[in-house]
């Protein structure tokens, strides 16, 4: 097919992809967008196949068949749990991809094949990408070995951190200096793609496990700008265009994150916060005496007599797999009359939407599912507020921005305070992701009840039950 | 220099795009719309397939081997589980 062909079909491909990203904005609409976007894709590669400068399918073939393989079982065995960790992989293996590709195509180009002559354009994106790429995939896989447990979630603080990183950076712009102004081998792209690597791993194991919404957002933008990166390369329309909505998507995910916690991109990424763990005495000041324990029975007697309830999930409820008796307690308390919302904190979870996906998961109906803005102005009239697994979105120190010592402070919160009677189901009094303590429990009206989640919420439903 | 300045037109003008559209995308929706882009960065195989099926080295066919198994991986994986997410979007009234 002739060049300017296919190039009318990357148009219809891109074409589909924004549509697709447009009709996600509603959850009504959202799968034909999904579905959209998937045929865009399969509107982008058919094409692809039919260049005429292909002339073996073999290696293509068994590529696309293992890739779709391991592609579809990581898609549908995978927990709704996992999804941030699934996220991560995904992206990181776009990202790598785009490195290897962007390395065969110099490797031929130094060969005098593909393309006519090696301009500056050519090895300035290959570059990029091949940076872009490298910090990618390693960045991912380091994001998706903390999701997943398999290296402490907690930052890992390295001495000179900052230095080494800025060395390594240094060295991976020498040598694509190398490559732009002399480009007659491939050496100097590899050795940056390797450097390029180191740092990614570098860049994400100083950043906690609750700050994972922003790194896994930023790693897709980079995975978009690194696809982007290849357009270039290769003068492609269709990579261009995906790259760059990607590569937009990503950064505005991130700044929202950011946004959501009070913080600049450049403190999260470099600051290393959660590392700092309140004392025992600070806690004591705060907590002694203070504290009122309750019963799941006592509890229940609560609900019983409440007209509206809003249940505030966190990380704790993921971890526990507590939103199936969520769901469980969410009909048993609607079926009495009692109205019941949710407040989902944008920072809640591992990745952005990362609880309205566990919620939905259980047919909990999404117009149940309220934004921070929306439901704050609603907790003053609630009876009673159920924070399951969450601590630092709603900690009332957040509000009081003067102390700098204090790593949320400015964070707009879930006013959870407000509402009549608090009730938070947590494990023990250990600090939040901050690693500050939360005077919300030491409230008057507040209650604690002390269990793993997903206990707590059946032992809840039997005492109602009964 | 001139493909140059078209294919940043084009950059530029599609992150304009990008913005606006997914600006309107609702928290609720974020997870989806997260590896609902990523599926789509996965674009970048339309890029490996062509370089793979040359067939000019070993080394550039191993390499373009890898980039094809990540890139599909990252599409039909990346599809598949936003649909999958996307499906248990539903209010009361409609049906399950």
């Amino acid at each position: 097919m002739p060049r300017e062909y296919i190039n009318l079909f990357y148009l219809v491909a891109s074409v589909c992809f924004i549509l697709g990203l447009k009709l996600l904005s509603h959850p009504r609409t959202a799968v034909r967008g999904n579905l959209l976007g998937a045929l865009g894709m399969l509107i982008a590669i058919v094409v692809t196949l039919l260049d005429r400068r292909i002339i073996s399918y073999e290696v293509i073939i068994a590529g696309l068949v293992i890739g779709a393989l391991i592609g579809a079982i990581m898609a549908y065995k995978a927990p709704m749990t996992a999804m941030p960790q699934v996220v991560a992989i995904f992206n990181g293996f776009g990202g790598g991809a785009s490195a290897l590709a962007v390395g065969a195509a110099l490797e031929e180009a130094l060969k005098g094949g593909f393309i006519e002559e090696i301009d500056i354009v050519f090895t300035v994106s290959a570059a990029a990408s091949g940076l872009i790429g490298g910090i990618s995939l390693t960045g991912s896989g380091v994001a998706f070995a903390k999701l997943q447990g398999l290296i402490e979630e907690r930052p890992i603080l390295l001495p000179g951190r900052h230095a080494i990183n800025l060395a390594l950076l240094i060295v991976c712009i020498a040598l694509s200096v190398w490559l732009i102004v002399n480009p007659v081998f491939s050496l100097p792209y590899w050795l940056m793609v390797i450097v390029a690597s180191v740092l990614g791993i570098l860049l994400v194991i100083p950043i906690g496990g609750a700050d994972m919404p922003v790194v896994i957002s930023l790693l897709n933008a980079y995975s978009g700008i690194a696809a982007a990166g290849h357009g270039w390369v290769l003068n492609n329309s269709v990579l261009i265009i995906s790259g760059s909505l990607v590569g937009s998507a990503g950064f505005i995910l991130t700044a929202l994150m950011c946004k959501a916690m009070n913080r600049s991109l450049a403190n999260v990424m470099f600051a290393g916060v959660g590392t700092i763990v309140a004392t025992e005495s600070e806690s004591d000041s705060i907590y002694a005496g203070r504290v009122k324990s309750a019963s799941p029975e006592e509890v229940a007697m609560l609900l019983e007599g409440a007209r509206k309830v809003i249940i505030v999930p966190g990380y704790g409820m993921a971890v526990a797999q507590a939103q199936y008796p969520i769901k469980d307690l969410t009909d048993l308390l609607e079926s009495r009359g009692i109205e019941v919302k949710f407040a989902i904190h944008p920072v809640a979870g591992r990745m952005p939407g990362h609880m309205n996906v566990l919620l939905a998961e259980v047919d909990i109906p999404y117009d149940k599912l309220k934004e921070m803005d929306e439901i704050n102005p609603e907790f003053k009239e609630t009876d009673v507020v159920l924070v399951i697994g969450a601590n630092d979105v709603v900690n009332p120190l957040a509000r009081n921005s003067s102390d700098p010592s204090n790593p949320i402070a400015g964070m707009p919160i879930l006013n959870v305070d407000e509402a009549r009677s608090v009730v938070v189901i947590k494990r023990s009094l250990a600090p939040g992701f901050a690693g500050i303590p939360n005077p919300l429990f030491a409230a008057d009206n507040c209650l604690m009840l002390f269990s793993d989640a997903k206990k707590a919420i059946m032992d809840l439903v039997n005492a109602l039950k009964s | 220099m001139e493909a140059f300045v078209s294919a940043l037109t084009i950059f530029v003008l599609a992150l304009f795009v990008g913005f606006e559209v997914i600006s309107k995308v609702p928290p609720l929706l974020h997870t989806p719309l997260m590896s609902g882009a990523n599926a789509i960065s996965g674009i970048t195989l339309v890029g490996t397939l062509v370089t793979s099926g040359m067939k000019l080295t070993t080394f550039t066919t191993i390499l373009g081997l890898a980039a094809v198994i990540m890139a599909t991986a990252n599409v039909v994986g990346g599809f598949l589980v936003t649909h999958r997410m996307l499906e248990m979007f539903h209010t009361k009234k409609e049906v399950k």
